[in-house]
């Protein structure tokens, strides 16, 4: 199997997190992984991407421009902003809801996602999901990255196992925040099970 | 078995197998992880520090390598720098025991001031340099460069780039790492103390070994061609021999020749793999390093061969090279076309900027806030340095006018309060920038009589880099309770005018703190004590309350990242707020409330 993956987002949204859990099940079915992450200045509120690259094509850590099987997009701008990493065929799941940079509220401008939302379903194939309203029934914004995971597991996109990945969350993710992990993720899957038809 | 580690976990996986007996190193992205990964492997025999510099931490590893020890040292490539002064030396005197340096580039930049280039300052230092381009080819490196340093008997350059040090891939690691056994220090003045005799003996001593490493080194097994003998070749070294390895696994038919170690260069090597390349196509990241080796060599032998790289504008001169730029670059060169498999982004809607700013609830921005309120209306000069806090020059709070490198605020203060006896100068510095290279600058500043307010933004820890512990927070990488060092004591042993503290989430005393200090002549410091909010965590919150009349000043004049606006309305992001209360104070209604915990 070879497979591409870009995860996307704001520094501070839990991408690190998403792109590990991803990278050790791949692990964990005998592939060959690489992956890379952004580290440094840029964490502090700057765009962050992790590339997990599956299989034993890969010799560089980076996917080329085009080459991405997925996206996994924790914001709207962040998809657009990366998204000729993605393959033709390739699908990008989204969460629809925005994080406003200082500056877009410093100078009042209206940036909300609508539009990027618009054009991500106009020009790709999407998973369109508002993470902010999942995650209110779970009480908190802090399950997102796992809520976006088990959308792209239950798309079949990953080529993963759920039992693989579910193994991996139960000794990543605090003990105490386990269960409600549990439930994003199998939110998410179900979300991903019905729109990835 | 296998473990999946960062590049940087990697090299100190490789390392503990060679039985290194000390690493020293001083944080710097992309560099710093390398002295965290050996930390998650005590053992007797290894002593592990974060030395308050990267000058100390090579002095401290040369002794240790005199000694016959195999020691590490670790840092950034701006920190290179800084410990440049004991290794010009050092590279006259050698080592013992294995000595390795690494010094991590950062192609970008990313996260630096400079796009410097190591292979350069192994060239200048005339030492050895290796050039990994995966984490896996670190892992085997670094054990290879300690077999050379201790070989050769001269410290050697290990020199990664981000996407090496932040790569993660699966290496071999252990449970039990046996530390080199050593036979300690030999006394041998004619040796160990540098002396302009000793020195001139050993310039010509190093020139000529250089001669038999670049021998050494054309059989070494990272220098390798692959694909067709072609007339076009192409020439890579680091990250970009694998960008480039991935485009041209479909065009088997063009040679791809990679250079693993830039100093030496290999030179047999080069001149077997240049047999029947009438044009070769250099591509690397920072400086047109192996570029301009390629045309000494060409000139030096006499070979018909072209050589284009960045010097002739077919690779960019600046930036990072990535799977996508290096293709394009090929694409060109071997006149391929285009690539259709990319999606058009012609027709993107326009991007939302996002600038890195200070986190919600940072301490420094109640600290830069206070002194631009204490300061309004004045004549001010605001020298930063660097962490964290060089992001207060974002707006609105623009409160960084300099920033060149580590403790360079403090003595740039000075000189503007030399130059321009009406300004206020002030100077911001971290606490752990304080002890890496501030100190010297305060007594500086004592003896020459400058005039200056010193804010040291003193969060404990070492932030910007990943929190590294530091003199000021007391538990060292050995895991042992130094004693924490004051800054205060440090600063009034030296003997400044005044030296206050002040918590810098109190802007009314904050405020007048700081207009106290600014009014007095001479040397002043203002320590702003509040900690990194990702080191204790807050659960308190602020909340926007029904007499809030929308002004929007809080976000005019803070710039915090929780405060954002929905529907024209302000709000503020609970999972962002740490309940500082800055806000709360700058309000003009007193609208804000909330901060229980």
């Amino acid at each position: 199997m070879n497979k591409d993956i870009l995860i996307c987002g704001v520094g501070g949204q839990g991408t690190v997190l998403a792109s590990g859990i991803i990278a050790a099940s791949a692990l964990a079915e005998g592939h060959i992984v690489h992956s890379a992450e952004t580290i440094g200045m840029a964490q502090r509120g700057g765009p962050v991407t992790s590339h997990v690259r599956i299989g034993a094509d890969a010799y560089s850590p980076l996917i080329p421009f085009g080459k991405a099987d997925l996206i996994l997009g924790f914001e709207p701008s962040e998809v657009v902003r990366n998204l000729r990493y993605l393959s033709k065929d390739g699908l990008a799941i989204v969460n629809t809801a925005a994080v406003k940079p200082v500056t877009a509220s410093l100078s009042g401008s209206g940036y909300d996602g609508t539009e990027m939302t618009e054009y991500l379903s106009k020009h790709t194939r999407c998973i369109l999901t508002d993470g902010d309203k999942e995650c209110e029934k779970l009480g908190s914004a802090k399950f997102l990255n796992i809520l976006l995971l088990g959308i792209a597991a239950g798309s079949g996109v990953l080529g993963l196992q759920k039992d693989t990945l579910v193994s991996v969350i139960e000794k990543r993710v605090p003990a105490k925040f386990l269960e409600a992990n549990m439930q994003a993720f199998l939110n998410g899957f179900t979300i991903g099970q019905t729109k990835g038809e | 078995m296998k473990e999946y580690v960062m590049g940087n976990g990697a090299i100190a996986l490789g390392a503990l197998k060679a039985g290194v007996n000390i690493a020293c190193g001083y944080p710097g992205t992309p560099s710093s992880e390398i002295i965290e990964s050996l930390a998650k492997h005590p053992h007797e025999g290894l002593h592990l520090e974060w030395s308050v510099n990267e000058k100390a931490a090579l002095e401290v590893a040369a002794a240790a390598a005199y000694s016959g020890a195999r020691a590490l040292v670790t840092m950034k490539q701006v920190g290179l720098n800084v410990a440049s002064d004991p290794l010009m030396s050092l590279a006259y005197v050698g080592v013992e025991g294995g000595m390795v340096i690494v010094s991590a580039d950062d192609p970008g930049p990313i996260s630096s001031q400079t796009e410097q280039d190591t292979r350069r300052f192994a060239d200048f230092a005339r030492i050895p340099v290796f050039d990994p381009a995966s984490p896996e080819e670190a892992f085997e490196m670094i054990q290879d460069a300690f077999d050379y340093s201790e070989k050769y008997k001269t410290p050697v350059i290990f020199r990664p780039t981000t996407r090496v040090d932040h790569g993660y891939a699966s290496v071999e690691a252990s449970d039990a790492y046996v530390p080199k056994a050593y036979d300690g220090f030999t006394k041998d003045a004619g040796r160990f103390v540098i002396f302009p005799r000793l020195s001139y003996k050993n310039h010509g001593l190093m020139e000529e070994r250089n001669v038999r490493i670049g021998e050494d080194f054309s059989s070494y097994k990272f220098n390798t061609v692959e694909g067709a003998a072609s007339e076009k070749a192409v020439l890579a070294g680091g990250i970009s021999y694998m960008y480039a390895k991935e485009f041209l696994k479909d065009h088997p038919e063009v040679k791809l020749i990679r250079v693993a170690t830039a100093y030496p260069l290999p030179e047999s090597f080069l001149l077997k793999a240049l047999e029947g390349v009438s044009e070769v196509l250099c591509i690397e990241e920072l400086s047109p390093y192996l570029e301009e080796q390629l045309l000494k060599l060409a000139g030096k032998h006499h070979l018909p061969v072209t050589v284009l790289g960045k010097l002739t504008s077919h690779v960019p001169a600046m930036g990072e090279n990535s799977a996508d730029s290096v293709a394009a670059i090929l694409r060109n060169y071997l006149n391929l076309p285009a690539d259709a498999e990319t999606n058009d982004a012609s027709d993107l809607p326009e991007l939302p900027m996002r600038p890195p700013v200070l986190c919600a609830g940072c301490p420094h921005r109640a600290s830069f806030y206070a002194v631009k309120k204490a300061m309004a209306g004045e004549k001010t000069y605001y020298c930063g340095d660097i962490g964290c806090y060089t992001l207060g020059n974002s707006m609105p709070l623009d409160m960084v006018d300099t920033c060149l490198c580590m403790g360079a605020g403090v003595t740039m203060a000075q000189g503007f309060s030399h130059i321009d006896g009406e300004g206020k100068a002030f100077a911001f510095i971290g606490d752990s920038t304080f002890f890496a290279s501030g100190i010297t600058g305060v007594v500086n500043a004592v003896f020459n009589e400058a005039d200056i307010t010193i804010c040291i933004l003193d969060n404990s820890t070492t932030a910007m880099t990943g929190h590294q512990p530091h003199p000021g927070t007391g538990i060292n990488l050995m895991g042992h309770d130094a004693g924490k060092i004051s800054i205060t004591r440090i600063l009034e042993g030296i003997g400044l005018q005044k030296v206050v503290t002040v918590d810098p989430l109190d802007l009314e005393k904050a405020i007048a703190t700081v207009k106290e200090c600014a009014a007095i002549k001479g040397v002043k410091a203002i320590i702003f004590k509040s900690p990194c909010i990702a080191i204790e965590k807050s659960k308190k919150k602020c909340t926007i309350t029904e007499s809030c009349i929308n002004c929007k000043k809080c976000i005019r004049e803070t710039g915090c990242p929780a405060l954002t606006l929905a529907d024209g309305k302000v709000v503020i992001d609970t999972l962002l707020c740490t309940g500082c209360g800055l806000c709360k104070q700058v309000c003009p209604v007193k609208a804000i409330g909330g901060d229980e915990g």
